[in-house]
């Protein structure tokens, strides 16, 4: 009898081409995502030392970070911005891709909006791009992470990347998440449980019958920001659940292929006996929704908590970053969550930019207006394909008849890489996934919480339990 | 890539936690297509006083003489220290690139967050994980000590203080071998050419689907 597996162990297991006596190994990679921000200077290397791309047709990409989410037909005016989408536009013709949407195209979005969406992550593959928020994919029992620049270079060249195997780690999520409490929640009351840096080194499968509870969309919330619990990866095993979203989207399997693809997606689970190195248990029906309160996602506490004193925290270095967040904040000691005026609301991002988050978002703002003291409110949906859904639903007239902006798809100010973004000392409810100094514009200042959350705090211009609101 | 074999080098301290790559360069200059440049905007929301874009003169803009790296003592510093989790967030290659370009060669911390570890050895620059009780000591010695130097021994796998005391490191027996030797590592991958071609061939015949 062979011993039982994680999860974990089984994509690696199945991605080895080559493993070194030190553990380290030679991982296959199936899926390679790309973006304009990180791939030109891997590109540019490629070409310079006169190597040809592996497999193209393991590329998806789209160009994303840069991209305005207004006046289109202007194209994108500033100039630094439009050489780097233009130098992938022109790296993607060259070289070729399984799909390429780029600036403009009706299926353009947040490359890790467009990749499920298109069903071009399947389970079991490995998935790279350079950007950090990769982990999304594990919602589909993937083995997806971030990499840098020179790793991007590598994957082009080779198809491969020398990794080192992760520990493993399971976070069950027990019990039943109560009414307006979303993946988000989970994800940022994990965080603010087990620290930024508390999944470093780890690969967290996420369990639980709350996690099984959610739709793939969640998942893929909830997965994303395993990077802010320090985890580059983050994946939910296979169930009905990620099996019937996956039918008939464009790049999944179809017919035979479709049949025994699924049988060996539903051996992506972990055995039934397998052993974690570490194992983290939340409650569900416990977790409240969460507001940041600092430069740090951990810096975190439910609706009806308060933003804590430096003095609370015994670690002189801990105590000192408190201190600086709150500095930076603009908040004092002991201000309860719900006293926290607000000046914009950021809707969208690859955390909470799908069509769930957007519905929910609309249910709370439905029949309401944002705030007077709200000076901006936008929406920025994922993709394309989000924007169209929510347009035949309704959703952008709610929205436009709230005060909101509707807007093109993007990255946009979750962090204001675009014209997207914070002026100095304003503050901002955001359903993004960093609350980091400066990350939505210089002076920013972020808190982030769930589409439903940032929804009730542009209708009251504060931050307010949305389950009291509904 | 650089070799790094053995380093000496002034220390410059950087005393806050979960430093994240937002901070060590700003979004505006990721706009850049090249690798190089990048130095002059390391932690530039820190570092100067005026809001900073792409193609501004650094040379003139007001600097921020409480931000510890402005200090004249830490000028020409090539080693780093740093507390927990430095490099946390946005998987941008720019940030190492910024601090190489700084002239930074070693990072010496609690901890690291895992991309950014990653994406440093890619660069020749090395970081260094070592216990708490070392980088408090660290610290004490590069506040008291003006001109403290350290020096990195990579082979012997040491960080050498000048009074003497060791302290050892671990490091990945391979990523020790690429940086001794300033591998290419794409070069080292392409040796298994063979064995990848293999691998994906089989892979094929067992998942056709993920070929499409």
């Amino acid at each position: 009898m062979t011993a039982a597996k994680t999860l974990y162990e089984k994509l690696w297991d199945a991605h080895v081409v080559h493993a070194e006596a030190d553990g380290t190994a030679l991982i296959y990679i199936d899926r390679h995502l790309v973006h304009e921000v990180t791939s030109p200077q891997a590109f540019e290397g490629l070409k310079l030392a006169g190597r040809k791309p592996w497999r193209p047709s393991s590329i998806v990409a789209t160009a994303d970070h840069n991209t305005p989410t207004q006046h289109w037909e202007a194209g994108i005016t500033d100039a630094v911005s439009r050489q780097q989408v233009e130098t992938l536009d022109a790296n993607i013709r060259e070289v070729g891709a399984l799909a390429y949407f780029p600036f403009k195209d009706k299926h353009q979005g947040i490359v890790h909006v467009i990749g499920p969406e298109h069903g071009a992550t399947l389970p079991g593959m490995t998935v790279v791009c350079g950007d950090s928020h990769t982990s999304t994919h594990g919602a589909f029992a993937c083995l997806a992470h971030g990499i840098g620049t020179s790793e991007v270079e590598h994957v082009l060249a080779t198809q491969c990347l020398v990794q080192a195997k992760s520990k493993t780690m399971l976070v069950r999520v027990d019990g039943k998440v109560g009414n307006g409490v979303t993946a988000k929640d989970i994800v940022l009351a994990l965080i603010g449980r087990i620290g930024t840096a508390g999944g470093s080194g780890y690969a967290i499968e996420f369990g639980g019958s709350a996690i099984r509870a959610l739709t793939m969309e969640g998942r893929m919330t909830v997965c994303n920001m395993a990077i802010e619990a320090g985890a580059r990866v983050g994946f939910v095993a296979v169930d009905q659940t990620t099996i019937d979203y996956l039918q008939g989207r464009s790049f999944a399997p179809k017919g035979d292929q479709w049949e025994s693809a699924v049988s060996y997606w539903r051996t992506l689970v972990s055995d039934r006996d397998a052993k974690f190195d570490q194992i983290v248990v939340l409650d569900a029906a416990a977790i409240e929704p969460q507001v940041t309160w600092g430069t740090s996602p951990e810096m975190v506490c439910g609706i009806h908590g308060s933003v804590p004193a430096p003095e609370d925290f015994a670690d002189p270095v801990k105590r000192e970053g408190v201190a600086r967040a709150l500095q930076y904040m603009g908040l004092s000691p002991r201000t309860a969550i719900s006293q926290i005026k607000i000046d914009k609301v950021f809707i969208g991002s690859c955390t909470n930019s799908r069509i769930e988050d957007l519905r929910a978002a609309a249910q709370v703002v439905k029949g309401r207006s944002i705030a007077s003291s709200v000076k901006l409110a936008l929406v920025v949906p994922g993709s394309g394909l989000v924007k169209r859904q929510a347009e035949a639903e309704g959703l952008d007239r709610i929205f436009i008849a709230a005060g909101f902006d509707w807007r093109q798809p993007g990255c946009s100010m979750c962090l204001a890489m675009n014209d997207d973004r914070l002026e100095p000392g304003e503050r901002c409810a955001s359903t993004s996934n960093r609350n980091f100094e400066g990350r939505q514009g210089a002076g920013g200042r972020t808190h982030l919480v769930s589409p439903a959350m940032a929804a009730a705090a542009a209708i009251a211009g504060r931050f307010v339990d949305v389950r009291e609101i509904n | 890539m650089e070799k790094f074999e053995k380093h000496e080098g002034l220390v410059a301290p950087l005393d806050r936690s979960n430093v994240d790559t937002d901070a060590i360069i700003p979004k505006q200059f990721l706009k850049s297509i090249k690798r190089s440049g990048f130095g002059p905007n390391a932690f530039d929301e820190w570092r100067y006083l005026d809001h900073g874009e792409p193609g501004m003169d650094n040379s003139v803009r007001p600097r921020n003489p409480d931000f510890v790296l402005n200090q004249e003592r830490y000028q020409g510093a090539s080693i780093l220290l740093v507390r927990v989790n430095f490099g946390c967030g946005s998987s941008r290659e720019h940030a190492p690139w910024a601090l190489q370009d700084c002239g930074f060669r070693a990072l010496i911390g609690e901890s690291f967050a895992d991309i950014f570890f990653n994406n440093c050895y890619k660069n020749g620059v090395l970081p260094i994980v070592l216990p708490k009780a070392e980088i408090d000591a660290l610290f004490g010695l590069t506040e008291y000590s003006p001109g403290f130097r350290l020096t990195i021994d990579l082979p012997a796998q040491l960080v050498v203080r000048p009074d003497g005391h060791k302290i050892p490191f671990q490091i990945d027996p391979f990523r020790k071998e690429s940086l001794v030797n300033g591998w290419d590592e794409i070069g080292l991958t392409l040796r298994h050419a063979e064995k990848i071609r293999e691998f994906e061939e089989r892979r094929k015949r067992e998942h056709a689907w993920l070929f499409a």
